[in-house]
Formats: structure tokens, C-alpha cells, sequence
């Protein structure tokens, strides 16, 4: 047997601590990332069975999912909504009485956990890193081995600092080739799951590779990991390289002086050996793809920016899901993707949030109005960091200028837990990762695309080829 | 966590794949910071007209009467028959939680989402997977009558109509001992507390930098 390993076997064998009979192991978690939605019942668990977290170390805290984008100023006594302000004023009691570190409503770190934890350098290659949330696997893009869990796993970290888990299978997706002028990580991603399903990596985890991923920038690496959940796996990977330590490189958190050489060198084998096996691998030509948008309520039903809305009845056993969807949706077959007006525009989420999004919406808008069809367009940084450095650049300018809104730091929109959120039957060209029925607000119609096609959408109302220039 | 060793209940056939976790239970529901009292909110955007919160009195809502949960051959029902890819989406384990709640013990379905699988470990609820041939008879069984009963077995690992066998099934076996017995799995781990800190120790001779304290 070759002893040629995948990035996934060497990122399992450096953190097993030990394989059960039945094959089941415990990881050690290096990372915790916790936030408000996913930790008060964790933290009720600690307390009625007298434990405390294993170590206080590998924990960052910080509210993102319930908190609101608009009058940040008097902190958690702000939020207006009270079963809100009681869920953030409940991690912050929780952190408080447990030692935990938090960066709170107030703190510039603060931000949505996937943008924060790699801003800070406390997301290293190598590493495991969990979060009650299932876009965990964005941390992947840095050759980690990120794993979204559900509360009871988020209290089993906290008491033992490992996760019980079955390792998965190897699924390997190449993308070669040169990615076309206006198609972006985001495309690519979305691409793969309309080819290989929401379904198409359960019981997997996928390594992303081939020139189009190599030539990725970290947060193009990140957009493409985070949406791997989307793909039905637990995570996502990108191998290390120079464009990883380039970022790593100086953050808050980053090993530094002689621990920074010694990192490197722990850091520089984390890739698929050459003839690694794979159980499953796919390959799709970067020309292939273009913009995409979703059409339906699955993120695998997306498709070109350029073609028409499917037909059902091409789906097979699918054709009565699909068909729903579209009546979700209010689309028809045949109709244009371009034919779709929008009603908002939301940029923001885990997805794109971070400042390389933000500067591709700026460079779009930069000039132009958002049409006047558009209820409400806007833009929310990851983090107030993201928000900081964009303002630093003057894109909070252009952007407002343009029309849209400029607010604070948090998954807002995105799962439409706070006051940010879709009306029954408006559309929504949306930067986010989830198009479910209801997910951005109950009867709400979201379209998922890149962030420089929800820029363009934003200023002509209705979907736009931005590979043909013209916006 | 309630123990599952064998449970005989009524099916509810929920004939749609990649039913995803924000169906299960509508985001506005995770602002709770309970860990129970999910059950009357299970499927809410499908289950009501009109929209609800956690403060809503559930008395006022307007039910739907044409979703399957509504109607009254299926009250009672404890085993979940679903379609592919069940369980999709978000981690919140709420949707396990309001599984349980509302009364459901088990789900049968060709295919779960892992993390969702995982959540019902958890919560003393039993997934099985079968082969999309068998759920595809058991939906046709549902259609014929709209009380179809099964019983389920966790000893054996079956599942029986009457007398009929309709299936075998197979599961981790920590897992099904825990579920067996109702266990915590972090009583369980902890029992290996020396083999952690060992490779805790290790780990920090070789990586130290990742055990600095976070300054806040």
C-alpha cells in the first residue's frame, strides 16, 4: 500500500489522540471559536455537571449571529430587541464567570467568527479548529482542519478539548486553468456544488486544488472552504503555500522570531503527497465557469449568469423538487437569469465580508447609483477590522455614495436572525451561502452570487453579465 | 439523555429531500437560550400562517391544516420517514432538540447530513439509514395507510412491521451503546484525561505558540 498521504490523513494524524474500537477517534482541538447562538446551552451543561473548560487558551469568543448592524454605540444595553440582548448579554455573562476570552460588541476585533479568528492569526495551518456553526470549514483555506459541531459537541470541547468523530473519506476537486475576467472563488464554488450536489460530499472531506485554487488569494481560498458544507462536507481544505504564510505572516496571533521559522517547517509538508488516493476526485476546467447565480431554494440550483432558468422536467426524480422551488422562487423555465429583478441587495456573511470583497463591490459601484427599483442595498464588513481598513481606503465612501448602506460588523442578512431581513416574495441578490426557503427572512427569495455580481445587480435592478462589461 | 433501546410508534412520511435545518426550526427560534421547549416550533414556517416568535403565545397562531403535521391521522406520530440528505445546512442543534420535543424518537431516511446525524446521537434520537429502495416501499406503505406502525429495535438493529421484518440497519458501535444506555459522551471521554494531557504536553513542546494566552 502506498504510504503517500492526503492533506486530510496528515491533519487527522497529527491531532488523534486515540481511535476507538469502533473506529471512532478523539481530535484534540487546538482552536474554539464561540459565539452566542450555539454556547449558552453548552455553557448550562458545564455548569450543571461542575466542569470547566479544559483550557481557556484555545478559546475566542465573540457575538456575530443575533447582534445588530445599526447603532453599535451603548454596546449590549443597545440592542432594542430583548430576547436578543438577552442571548449576547448571556455569552458575556457566560465568559465572564468562565474566564473566557471575548472580544465584545465594542471591540474592533469583533466580527463574524469566521472572519475574525483567520484576521487574527489564531487561525494556523495545521491546526483543528471548531465552532457551533457549520461554516467552521472556511478555516480549511489554510491547510486547518476547520469542523462546524452542534452544542452538545461545543460542551464536549469545552470539558475535554476533543471531538468525537468517524474520519471521513478523501474527495479531491482540481480546477485548472485560468479563472475568466469577473468570475471569482465564489463562482468556482458554487459551479462545483451545481455539478456534484448538496449531497455530493457527505461523509467527505473535500481538498480543493489545481492552478485556478493555487492562483487564489487567502480570502478567495476561504470563500471557496466555506461553502464546502454547502457541498454536504464537514470541511474543507486548500494546501499550504507561500500565499498562506504570506498572510499568516505578522498577525496578532502568529508565532513570531525563531517560533516562526520553527512553524514553517512544521507547516511546510501540509499538502497531498504525489499519489495520494483519493476516494472520489473530480476535475472542472476554470474557462468552464462563469458568474453564477442561484435559481432555486438549494444551492445546487444555480447556474450560469448568462443561461435561463431550468427546466424541472430535465431533473428526473428531482423534477417535483424542483419544480417547487420555482414556485417558491416566483420563476419560471425558460425565463432569464437576467430577466430577474432584485428588491435588495445584501453583501456581507462568512462568505464575503472581507476586505478584498468589499473592494470588488467599490470598484463596480464606484460612480453609479443603485437603481431605483432596490428597496434596500447593503453592505456589511466581517469585522470591524475589514470595516476600518475599507474606511482607511475611502470604499465606505464610494459605497454610500452609490446608494447603499454602510453598517456594522455581523452575519446580519445572512440568517436573518436580527432586525436585517427579506419581506415575503422580494428578491434578494445575496453574497451569502444558504438560498433555503425562509432562510433570510420567512418567504424571502435569495439568489447567491459573488459580490461583484450583487454590485452589478444593485446598480442595473435585475442580474447582469459583468463578464461583458458594460456595468 | 433519554435511553433508546426500542420504540414502536406511528410514521410520518415527509416526502421532500434535502429538507434543511432552517425548516426544521426558523431561525428566530434560536434566539432561546433553553435547551428545551423547541417542540411546538418543529417545521414552523410550514406548520403556521402566520409568523411567529419566541414570545408568541402559541395559542394564537393560525395553523395550516394542509401540512402533513396538522393533520389529524398523523397526531402522535414518533417516527420520522424523510428523503435524501436529510438534516442539510446550519449546525443548530435545535432542530435535533425540537425533533425531540415534539415527540419524534426516530428518523428513517436513505441519507442524513452528518452534523444534524450527529445532534441526534445526542439527544437520544435514533437516525437510520436505509437503502432508497426500502424508503421508497415504506413511503408506498404510508400512501396505502395512514397509520403505518413500525417497531424498531437498537438491540438487533432492525426494524419490523408486525411481523415482518422490514429491515436491518447498522451504526457505530459507541454509538449505539450510548444511546443504548443513555450516556454522556463526555463522562465517557474524560475517562481518557491522562492520554489527552499526554499529547497535550507534546503538542505544546512542539507548537508552543498556540497556547498563548489571548489577551482581551
Amino acid at each position: 500500500m502506498s504510504s503517500a498521504k492526503t492533506l486530510y490523513d496528515k491533519l487527522w494524524e497529527r491531532r488523534c489522540v486515540k481511535t476507538y474500537d469502533d473506529g471512532m477517534s478523539l481530535i484534540y482541538i487546538d482552536r474554539h471559536i464561540v459565539h452566542e447562538v450555539s454556547s449558552a446551552q453548552a455553557f448550562e451543561g458545564l455548569r450543571a455537571e461542575n466542569r470547566k473548560p479544559w483550557r481557556l487558551s484555545s478559546i475566542i469568543a465573540t457575538p456575530d449571529h443575533n447582534v445588530p448592524t445599526t447603532n453599535r454605540a451603548a454596546g449590549i444595553a443597545g440592542i432594542e430587541d430583548e430576547t436578543s440582548r438577552i442571548q449576547v448579554k448571556t455569552l458575556d455573562d457566560n465568559c465572564n464567570a468562565f474566564d473566557v476570552p471575548q472580544f465584545q460588541l465594542t471591540d474592533i476585533r469583533q466580527g463574524i467568527v469566521h472572519v475574525i479568528a483567520p484576521e487574527q492569526g489564531l487561525t494556523l495551518p495545521g491546526t483543528t479548529v471548531v465552532c457551533g456553526d457549520s461554516h467552521t470549514a472556511t478555516h480549511g483555506a489554510f491547510a486547518a482542519l476547520g469542523v462546524g459541531i452542534g452544542t452538545s459537541e461545543v460542551e464536549h470541547v469545552l470539558a475535554t478539548q476533543c471531538l468525537l468523530q468517524r474520519k471521513a473519506k478523501n474527495l479531491l476537486i482540481e480546477v485548472n486553468g485560468e479563472l475568466s475576467f469577473g468570475v471569482t472563488a465564489k463562482d468556482v464554488v458554487l459551479y462545483v456544488i451545481g455539478q456534484i450536489g448538496t449531497a455530493g460530499g457527505t461523509g467527505f472531506t473535500i481538498e480543493f486544488a489545481g492552478s485556478a485554487v493555487r492562483g487564489l488569494t487567502m480570502e478567495g481560498r476561504m470563500s471557496l472552504c466555506n461553502m464546502a458544507i454547502e457541498a454536504g462536507a464537514r470541511a474543507g481544505l486548500v494546501a499550504y503555500d507561500q500565499v498562506t504564510e504570506d498572510y499568516i505572516e505578522g498577525r496578532p496571533y502568529a508565532p513570531k522570531g525563531d517560533e516562526w521559522q520553527q512553524a514553517i517547517s512544521i507547516w511546510k509538508d501540509l499538502h497531498s503527497d504525489d499519489g495520494a488516493i483519493f476516494d472520489i476526485e473530480y476535475r472542472f476546467n476554470a474557462a468552464d465557469i462563469k458568474p453564477q447565480v442561484s435559481w432555486g431554494t438549494s444551492p445546487e440550483m444555480v447556474t450560469a449568469v448568462d443561461t435561463c432558468v431550468p427546466d424541472p422536467k430535465d431533473f428526473g426524480t428531482k423534477a417535483v423538487d424542483y419544480q417547487n422551488a420555482l414556485n417558491y422562487m416566483g420563476l419560471k423555465a425558460g425565463q432569464a437569469i437576467s430577466d430577474i429583478y432584485l428588491d435588495r441587495i445584501f453583501i456581507g456573511s462568512c462568505t464575503n465580508s472581507r476586505i478584498e470583497d468589499i473592494r470588488a463591490v467599490a470598484k463596480v459601484v464606484n460612480g453609479k447609483k443603485v437603481a431605483k427599483s432596490i428597496t434596500q442595498a447593503m453592505v456589511v464588513p466581517g469585522s470591524g477590522l475589514v470595516k476600518q481598513q475599507a474606511e482607511k481606503e475611502g470604499l465606505d465612501k464610494i459605497i454610500l455614495d452609490a446608494g447603499f448602506e454602510w453598517r456594522e460588523p455581523g452575519c446580519s442578512m445572512c440568517l436573518a436572525m436580527n432586525a436585517d431581513r427579506l419581506m415575503a416574495k422580494e428578491h434578494c441578490a445575496s453574497t451569502s451561502n444558504r438560498n433555503f426557503e425562509g432562510r433570510q427572512g420567512s418567504g424571502g427569495r435569495t439568489h447567491l452570487v459573488s459580490p461583484a455580481m450583487a454590485a452589478a445587480a444593485a446598480i442595473a435592478g435585475h442580474f447582469v453579465d459583468i463578464t461583458q462589461g458594460g456595468i | 439523555m433519554q435511553a433508546f433501546t426500542s420504540h414502536t410508534g406511528k410514521v410520518l412520511p415527509f416526502d421532500r429531500n434535502n429538507v434543511d435545518t432552517d425548516a426544521i426550526l426558523p431561525k428566530q427560534y434560536l434566539k432561546s437560550i433553553s435547551k428545551f421547549g423547541y417542540g411546538d416550533w418543529l417545521f414552523d414556517d410550514f406548520r403556521y400562517l402566520d409568523e411567529g416568535s419566541v414570545t408568541t403565545d402559541i395559542k394564537t397562531r393560525r395553523i395550516n391544516p394542509d401540512f402533513i403535521l396538522n393533520k389529524p391521522e398523523y397526531q402522535g406520530a414518533s417516527i420520522l420517514l424523510a428523503r435524501d440528505n436529510f438534516g442539510c445546512g446550519s449546525s443548530r442543534e435545535h432542530a435535533a432538540w425540537a425533533f425531540r420535543d415534539y415527540g419524534i424518537r426516530a428518523l428513517i431516511a436513505p441519507s442524513f447530513a452528518d452534523i444534524f446525524y450527529n445532534n441526534c446521537n445526542k439527544n437520544g434520537i435514533l437516525p437510520i439509514t436505509l437503502s432508497e429502495a426500502i424508503v421508497d416501499d415504506l413511503f408506498e406503505r404510508c400512501t396505502a395507510a395512514d397509520d403505518l406502525v413500525l417497531s424498531i429495535d437498537l438491540e438487533k438493529c432492525e426494524v419490523h412491521l408486525g411481523d415482518e421484518k422490514i429491515a436491518s440497519f447498522t451504526m457505530d458501535e459507541g454509538r449505539r451503546q450510548n444511546l443504548l444506555q443513555g450516556k454522556d459522551d463526555i463522562a465517557l471521554t474524560l475517562a481518557h484525561s491522562d492520554a489527552i494531557h499526554n499529547f497535550e504536553d507534546l503538542l505544546e513542546e512542539r507548537e508552543p505558540w498556540l497556547f498563548k494566552k489571548i489577551e482581551v
